[in-house]
């Protein structure tokens, strides 16, 4: 078969069958990207908001619940108390200021879902509880917004690449899958919110999380920190694929010969040492509370049930799944105003890294909620101010269409590799347990080796091939271009992975099993076909609180 | 992953196609939609939640599961249950007042010796839930 040249060609050309002018572009439906499009509408500007799946069911909280900060502003003890609780378990990293202004535009950002109508949970007195979202109507609810606010919704429409003028972005080019139209949007900034990839580990609601926008930032020159603080991993019910762990908290946890177990390093040790984990929620001892936690987990106990485990009476086997940098901490670099390092493109949710507010992690579904719509509004007030700085001249310049491997091979012929062969190779590195959750020098080196020489191959020769029809080819760029963000996501990590020779948070090294107060340090990294890493020093405020 | 779209109930709406976010339905002319790419199910079960008549079931597993049958599933009752146990009804949200999520937060203290947590403890008490001595 014929590689998808002619699609890729119409891209090149910038022959779209759909052209839009936009002050602000976003591109990423999930809550991070909602709430960028609505404070950059509240902020003045025009808005277009593309996304791969549906605006309002993508992303990983589609499937289950989240808890959120929800601090007030005038409750120094409750917001003290948080910082005292989260900042040791951030091994130096974060930044206490930017905690605070998490919490501040977290709670500021739940007080508006208030006022324009959000349904929050009750007690039996009626009395509201706000720190928790329930996914899908959240999701759902937000897009209501973006109707009402007149953003210009595009869904079904994965980003191809990104539009750059001089150094600067400028828009962004894509497909539609369900029709296979090409579309472009010409705007004077762009917030990236495309959220994390889990490898397609499996985990429920993370399919659309390829890293895609990791890799059209690269491509732009964006510049990643913290990479190597991605080996996310959450317990799911053996055989099962949603991968929350909010019950296990009224739950015993054993290993394969019966002893008792902590969550977390413990059940991935006792799954690789005696064969298996096991959990029962015996510590919910009497039905009003078992009751409360079938509602409030409505999610996790409909799983359980259709697998046929009741989670309180019987011991069940739990495994412990891949979740990648979802909801961990790496991504890209970003200044104060959700900047990343390429001007004119900002970047807001678990794209970013979050080091400044948990340092080496983990975060967990909390703090990456909260910091999902705080970095979503400040992003979306920074472009719409972009915008406005660079005028109507934003929409007569020259744009360079720069999505590279995947999209556009540098010679006329097929990649030896297969869109399976890269997904294969990356999947077999990023997501079990011996390679992934335990790094070793050797591992990393010899991944580096093969995933450099994968990259090549695809660089060089087409990984999409024709389909017998537009949408057919359509999706096969798709499946490409997923797959190259793949593979140069699992570089930067193991590039940085390789660069720190300790375990520290959310990175984990067999031969240097311990934190070493010598690699308190930023790693920064990025480049696209040469992958490059170097140190930063934390910041003052972080020295602060390490002192 | 999906399993089954039930096409004696299913109305042809095409909502499943239009939410589904790794875009697994096809529309058919006049018909109902059809599972075209099951690979692509990524379990999230938002297509249960918005059909507004109860016509899909999702398997909870990651895999294919050919044990599924359509008059079984049909005769269990457990189609539409996802919706049933978020208090949605006919693919629209219903609110949250069954969420007892109030509750289950902060019902049971932490462990005494935890000062940090016993101190958030009685602070979100009094100031988020008022539901001290005094209120």
């Amino acid at each position: 078969m014929a590689a998808v040249q002619h699609l890729a060609d119409h891209l090149a050309r910038g022959a779209y069958d759909l052209n839009l002018t936009t002050d602000v572009l976003v591109i990423g439906g999930g809550p991070a990207g909602m709430w960028a499009a609505l404070a950059a509408v509240e902020a003045g500007a025009r808005v277009v908001l593309v996304e791969k799946g549906y605006a309002g069911t993508a992303g990983p909280l589609s499937s289950a619940n989240t808890g959120i900060y929800y601090i007030k502003p005038d409750d120094p003890i409750h917001r003290d108390g948080m910082v005292t609780a989260r900042m040791p378990l951030a091994f130096g990293l974060a930044d206490e200021r930017w905690l605070e202004r998490t919490l501040d535009q977290s709670y500021a950002n739940l007080e508006t879902m208030t006022r324009w109508g959000f349904r929050w949970p009750k007690n039996e007195l009626g009395q509201e509880f706000r720190a928790r979202l329930r996914g899908p109507d959240t999701l759902i609810f937000l897009r209501k917004q973006l109707v009402k606010a007149q953003v210009r919704i595009l869904d079904h429409s994965p980003v191809m690449e990104l539009l750059v003028s001089d150094g600067v972005a400028a828009g962004a080019a894509g497909v539609n899958r369900q029709t296979g139209d090409t579309w472009g949007v010409r705007a004077a900034a762009v917030v990236l919110a495309t959220g994390g990839t889990a490898f397609l580990s499996g985990v429920a609601g993370t399919r659309g999380n390829t890293g895609d926008g990791y890799l059209f930032a690269a491509e732009a020159g964006a510049e990643f920190s913290g990479m190597e603080f991605t080996s996310q991993y959450a317990p799911a019910p053996y055989g099962g694929v949603l991968s929350r762990g909010a019950h296990l908290q009224y739950a015993t946890l054993t290993d394969n010969d019966g002893n008792e177990i902590t969550r977390g390093r413990k059940t991935v040790e006792a799954i690789q040492n005696t064969g298996a984990a096991w959990a029962i929620v015996d510590k919910a001892t009497d039905d009003a509370t078992r009751d409360m936690l079938r509602k409030t987990h409505a999610h996790i106990f409909l799983h359980l049930e259709r697998l046929g485990i009741d989670p309180f009476r019987e011991r069940y086997r739990i495994d412990f799944r891949c979740e990648g940098s979802i909801r961990a901490v790496g991504g890209l670099a970003i200044d104060d105003d959700l900047a990343t390092t390429v001007p004119g493109l900002f970047a807001a949710g678990d794209i970013t890294s979050k080091e400044t507010v948990v340092g080496a992690g983990p975060p967990g579904g909390g703090p990456a909620a909260a910091w999902a719509i705080a970095s979503g509004s400040w992003a979306g007030a920074s472009a719409s101010r972009f915008a406005k700085r660079l005028g109507p001249a934003a929409h007569s310049r020259a744009v360079d269409a720069i999505g590279r491997t995947g999209l556009r091979a540098a010679e006329r012929r097929t990649s030896a590799v297969s869109i399976a062969d890269v997904t294969r190779s990356v999947q077999a590195e990023m997501i079990p347990f011996e390679r992934n959750y335990w790094r070793s020098g050797p591992n990393l080196e010899a991944s580096l080796v093969r995933f450099a020489s994968e990259w090549n191959e695809i660089r060089d020769g087409a990984l999409a091939t024709d389909g017998a029809t537009a949408r057919d080819s359509a999706r096969n760029l798709l499946r490409a271009r997923e797959a190259a963000a793949m593979l140069a996501t699992a570089r930067w990590i193991n590039t940085t992975a390789l660069a720190r020779p300790e375990t520290r948070g959310l990175h984990r090294r067999s031969d240097y099993p311990n934190l070493d107060p010598a690699h308190e340090h930023h790693l920064t990294t990025g480049g696209v076909d040469e992958i490059w890493v170097r140190r930063r020093p934390v910041s003052a405020g972080a020295k602060a609180i390490a002192s | 992953m999906i399993e089954l779209l039930v096409r004696d109930a299913c109305i042809g709406c095409d909502i499943c196609v239009r939410v589904c976010p790794t875009d697994v339905f096809d529309a058919t002319p006049g018909g109902a939609p059809e599972i075209a790419r099951q690979e692509d199910c990524h379990t999230c079960m938002i297509c249960e939640l918005h059909c507004p008549v109860d016509a899909l079931y999702v398997s909870p597993r990651g895999e294919p599961d050919p044990s599924v049958d359509e008059a079984a599933i049909v005769a269990s009752g457990v189609l539409g249950s996802y919706q049933r146990a978020l208090g949605w009804k006919r693919g629209m949200p219903g609110g949250a007042d069954d969420d007892p999520g109030v509750l289950i937060a902060f019902k049971r203290p932490p462990d005494p010796s935890d000062k940090v947590r016993t101190q958030l403890y009685e602070v979100s008490m009094r100031t988020y839930i008022d539901v001290g001595p005094n209120a």
